[in-house]
């Protein structure tokens, strides 16, 4: 019991370190960010590039899981950053430069679904919710082995796609956020301008609607495949 | 306090998320530790998030980086 609680210490202080370790590398991101925007609003306007170069996937993501398009995606991503470039004078710091940035998308992507200019179909979520309107897992075998090679193939890649399109704007938004650009919850609520409530709520329904539309498909694949292995909890 | 199966689907984004606090996560625990239903929905939970992580799950298009650049660079280039 002691070794356990003394191990559970040790960890513990492992996590603390690596938590400070990112915080300490999150925060020379952001200086080093802060001179790039200062540099580029006095003139250098070339290092715009160097600026936002680790963005364009998350700004061209942010934009498909609004419009579920790959051409209007696009589109939107550009106007996001050329709208960014022209107001860099704006950007005060108060958040990290990923969240402002990944703000103007949302808005355009929005607005752009709401001038009509979409050609975005909302789907029709199939409805598992119990009487007081909360989300009932569906009861399928264990899907316990990650298949941490399966997306080297396109089928997998396929099933993921599909399984997000099927998600309502709303969840699809938050999730894309939250486990695909691995922004924090507050940075979540910050881009789509929610409360960090509604990012935990809609993100809970997400991530169990997901897991009723994927789990199926891989617990139905042999485990004799080699792209899964076998093991325990995969956080364990 | 004893949870049943509906708490804790409410409960399992946070709980992966370390967002319960310490009661909460110790009844969550005893509950996964007898309820085989809960335990594969946290499971499963747990791999979509891996999964939506991995780089690989989503790509841009083809040329995406190539055509936002030149973009970028013509908008540079005319407003200097």
């Amino acid at each position: 019991m002691a070794g356990s609680e003394s191990q559970d210490g040790v960890t513990k202080e492992i996590i603390d370190r690596e938590k400070e370790q990112q915080a300490d590398a999150t925060d020379a991101t952001c200086l080093a960010e802060s001179a790039l925007v200062e540099r580029i609003c006095k003139g250098e306007r070339e290092l715009f590039y160097e600026l936002v170069r680790p963005y364009q996937r998350s700004v061209y993501l942010v934009a498909y899981s609004v419009l579920q398009n790959e051409a209007d995606a696009e589109d939107i991503a550009q106007e996001a950053m050329l709208k960014a470039l022209k107001h860099i004078d704006s950007f005060r710091g108060e958040s990290k430069f990923a969240t402002w940035l990944i703000s103007i998308a949302v808005n355009a992507a929005r607005m752009r679904v709401r001038k009509g200019h979409s050609t975005l179909f909302e789907p029709l979520e199939e409805d598992r919710e119990d009487e007081k309107g909360e989300y009932v897992p569906k009861n399928f075998s264990d899907w316990r082995e990650i298949p941490s090679d399966a997306l080297e193939r396109e089928e997998v890649r396929a099933i993921l796609s599909k399984a997000l399109a099927s998600l309502s704007k709303q969840y699809r938004e938050v999730i894309m956020l939250r486990d695909v650009q691995q922004f924090s919850i507050a940075e979540t609520a910050q881009a789509l301008g929610i409360r960090e409530g509604a990012v935990k709520t809609r993100l809970l329904r997400a991530r169990l609607r997901m897991r009723d539309l994927i789990g199926p498909e891989f617990s139905n694949w042999s485990p004799s495949r080699n792209w899964f292995k076998k093991g325990k909890r995969p956080w364990s | 306090m004893v949870l049943n199966c509906r708490d804790v689907w409410k409960e399992i984004s946070n709980y992966i998320d370390g967002e319960v606090d310490a009661a909460l996560r110790e009844d969550l625990e005893a509950h996964f530790a007898q309820c085989r239903h809960c335990t594969a929905v946290l499971d499963g939970t747990h791999n979509v998030i891996v999964l939506m992580a991995d780089e690989r799950a989503f790509s841009v298009p083809v040329g995406f980086s190539e055509r936002l650049t030149e973009r970028l660079r013509q908008e540079i280039e005319r407003r200097p």
